[in-house]
């Protein structure tokens, strides 16, 4: 066992049995420096080893493992019935894994202290409709254990955070799609998990609710909060994200930032999209024949230097293709998924 | 195009369970049930009425009226408590017993037969100094005792036809005096009295047995008594409160189980397990939630009781919470189990108004039980609302103590039990996917 001294005070949060945890463990195992504490022998928040999880004939997870360091953004992108609200839940420990283990802070995922340190905001509203905002977060506060001044405390941070500290007296049902969407969100919280499960937050809200969401999530960051982030807009994906894993059948196909990403798939190369006219009938065979692809409408092409712009132009009009329009870009995630399993994200 | 909506129809019915239940297996389930109530499997299911039989007289006529009353196939006449098994056969009943038993409802009425019975029994008309043979009778059943009290004069003219025979011509004799026109004024006379007396009781439209006055314009003069509902002021209330009460609560308990199923398809159930809370806690919750409930509703039913229709429910307090708090536990746990059990709420709904209709239906809920025939009266013993009302009636009917609530106290806490026992099996299918 590593005994080292400890500098400083306890940590001043509202939430007490929070408080008394970390200074335990700082006192055993711990550090303080510049950027707050370090545990030195801290088990890291999310180890996912081979989990295989099947519900009939379908695999919903092949063997999955990741490893998910203190502080990190992990998104999982992939298409709808790629798996990730599967492994959510399995890490959850809502579900019997057929192989393979999880571990939450070093604790299998389905055990008392793995749950303690967990917050999960399923893709579902899971609140009561007939209750308002702040007898949701009550309920569910006293579910995770907390009473009295402290859970009074976690009610307020989780209004705030959500913004929803003027509808806090609301039924559930006479909310907002976006407002509900926060208040499930903070109701996953609401006992101040150090790891956080969101899983495709964003459904079904408009964009201005979504900028919102993105808002709490990136709070969320800022505090050190670890996340893991489920959904199949590669746009919150890149935002919010320090790393991506990408989902497909049930099993990650790629891991790593966005530029690793990128960089693995396509190197240095760009894509052009190139939009055809309304007439033009046989744009998807022209374009397979020079390596690109034709999705609705708009031809995407991977070019090494864009002065290969030119000589597709030459050659669209050669060949009798109108073109309207030619943008060159940097490949997204988008573009990576495509790349890698020949469809897109919301297909 | 019409052809297409009904084809639509049909199939939608058909792949709804729930409504497929209820548009056939209901109606059909009922129908059964009712037909059964009401004879219509046969006389032989039809119910007999138990009658306690007690010969203070001990005559050789009362002799043979009592084994005129064994023989009457609608009753079903006792001398003696039933011999249980590896016991000494108990004495018969005395006046004092069979009173004591019809309070105790073992049986709606008691039939006695008098001391000097023999030496007078039956007259054609009223007076001449005949014993009357008394019916205690439990007026919850009010059919009972009309019909012991007809089934009597039935028996007596099937059982002493010389008795009657002799009465007859001693009648006659005192009637008549032989046929000189004054004897034959008189017997006119007498006869045109005794049809009097017969239209007037018809016009005033009261049958004796019932209104509990002396039948003495019968063959044999009867005097009816009720001996349990005499100093009630409300008799039926007690009834209604708990057949009905039992029956509603049935179907909120089961509304409110079913919120499991709500928040099972909302993802709040998984979220709550995924909290610091235990399937088994989560149950216990809900069980706890449905009792409460529903002793408040039934609670608020017997205090209307008492306000509107004079229930006298202050008086039997400790009874009223045993059975109401034995009550809500059973119901609630029923809901439970029927929460459980279904995959959505649809069919839970349809499985419960299939189920609680049918339970209310044998137990007592919708008509008393003591219209069933023998073998329906065993399966209501099935349902929560056979033992809820039994219970309930013993507390403001009989105004038995609390002690002798156990059976029906012990029944429900006990079924309720293990319904939440296997609930809590069948919700393992929650706990993990």
């Amino acid at each position: 066992m590593i005994a080292v001294p400890i500098v400083g005070q306890v940590p001043d949060l509202p939430w007490a049995g929070h408080a008394r945890y970390t200074w335990n463990f700082t006192q055993r195992f711990g550090v303080r420096s510049e950027k707050g504490i370090l545990n030195l022998m801290a088990p890291i928040p999310l180890r996912i080893d081979s989990v295989v999880k099947r519900f009939g004939e379908l695999t919903a997870v092949a063997g999955i493992s990741l490893d998910v360091q203190d502080r990190m953004c992990l998104g999982l992108l992939g298409p709808n019935g790629a798996g990730k609200s599967t492994l959510i839940r399995s890490i959850a420990g809502r579900i019997r894994l057929d192989s393979g283990s999880i571990q939450v802070f070093g604790q299998p995922a389905n055990s008392a202290a793995a749950r303690a340190e967990l917050g999960w905001a399923p893709q579902e509203l899971a609140l009561y409709p007939l209750l308002t905002g702040r007898e949701n977060l009550e309920a569910f506060g006293q579910y995770q254990g907390l009473r009295g001044k402290a859970l009074r405390g976690a009610i307020q941070w989780c209004l705030e955070w959500a913004a929803l500290t003027d509808r806090a007296d609301t039924t559930v049902k006479s909310l907002s799609g976006g407002m509900r969407r926060r208040l499930n969100m903070a109701a996953g919280l609401i006992h101040r998990p150090r790891l956080v499960l969101l899983d495709e937050p964003t459904v079904g809200v408009d964009p201005q609710a979504r900028n919102r969401i993105f808002e709490m999530v990136e709070a969320l960051r800022n505090e050190g909060t670890t996340v893991i982030y489920t959904t199949h807009y590669m746009e919150e994906a890149e935002r919010l994200c320090d790393r991506i894993a990408i989902v497909d059948h049930g099993r990650v196909i790629a891991l790593g930032s966005k530029e690793e990403l990128v960089a693995r798939a396509f190197g240095g190369r760009s894509d052009v999209l190139m939009r055809f006219a309304s007439t033009v009938q046989n744009g998807a065979e022209w374009a397979a024949s020079r390596g690109g692809t034709v999705e609705e409408g708009v031809g995407h092409f991977s070019v090494e230097q864009p002065v290969e712009i030119a000589g597709l132009l030459d050659a669209a009009a050669r060949d009798g293709l109108e073109v309207i329009d030619v943008t060159l870009r940097r490949p997204n995630l988008e573009s990576v998924f495509l790349q890698l399993t020949g469809r897109g994200l919301r297909q | 195009m019409i052809a297409v909506i009904v084809r639509t129809g049909f199939k939608a019915l058909r792949r709804d369970r729930g409504a497929f239940l209820l548009a056939f297996i209901l109606p059909i389930a009922f129908f059964s049930i009712f037909a059964v109530v009401m004879g219509g499997m046969g006389s032989s299911s039809t119910a007999r009425v138990s009658v306690l039989v007690v010969d203070e007289d001990g005559s050789a006529v009362s002799g043979r009226l009592v084994r005129g009353l064994r023989r009457e196939p609608s009753l079903a006449a006792a001398t003696r408590p039933a011999t249980k098994k590896g016991q000494p056969v108990p004495p018969d009943y005395t006046a004092a017993s069979a009173e004591a038993a019809v309070k105790q409802g073992v049986a709606p009425a008691a039939l006695i037969i008098p001391k000097g019975f023999g030496a007078n029994p039956v007259a054609f008309g009223p007076g001449t100094g005949r014993k009357p043979i008394r019916i205690l009778h439990d007026s919850s059943d009010p059919v009972a005792a009309q019909v012991v009290a007809g089934l009597l004069q039935k028996v007596v003219m099937t059982s002493l036809p010389d008795t009657m025979a002799g009465e007859g011509m001693k009648y006659f004799d005192q009637a008549s005096g032989g046929l000189t026109p004054r004897q034959r004024q008189d017997m006119e006379s007498n006869l045109s009295k005794f049809r009097d007396q017969m239209e007037r009781r018809d016009q005033e439209g009261s049958a004796p047995a019932a209104d509990g006055s002396n039948n003495a314009g019968g063959m044999v003069a009867v005097d009816m008594r009720d001996v349990v509902g005499e100093n009630k002021r409300s008799p039926m209330v007690a009834f209604s409160a708990a057949g009905i009460g039992v029956m509603f609560l049935l179907f909120t308990a089961s509304a409110s189980a079913g919120s499991l199923l709500n928040e099972a398809e909302c993802g709040a159930l998984d979220r709550i397990l995924s909290a610091r809370v235990g399937m088994t806690t989560l149950l216990a919750g809900k069980m706890t939630y449905c009792t409460l409930l529903a002793f408040l509703q039934l609670t608020l039913m017997f205090l209307w009781g008492a306000a509107v229709f004079h229930l006298e429910l202050f008086t039997h307090l400790p009874g009223f919470l045993a059975m109401t708090a034995a009550t809500s536990f059973a119901v609630a746990s029923f809901g439970m189990l029927l929460a459980t059990v279904s995959r959505t709420r649809g069919q839970q709904a349809a499985i419960s108004t299939l189920l609680i209709l049918t339970m209310s239906a044998i137990g007592g809920s919708m008509f008393p039980r003591f219209l069933m025939p023998e073998a329906m009266k065993t399966a209501g013993l099935f349902t929560f609302n056979a033992w809820a009302i039994d219970g309930y009636t013993k507390v403001f009917w009989r105004d038995e103590p609390v002690s002798h609530l156990a059976p029906q106290v012990a029944v429900l806490i006990g079924s309720g039990m293990v319904l939440f026992l296997i609930a809590r099996r069948f919700a393992r299918k929650w706990e993990y996917a």
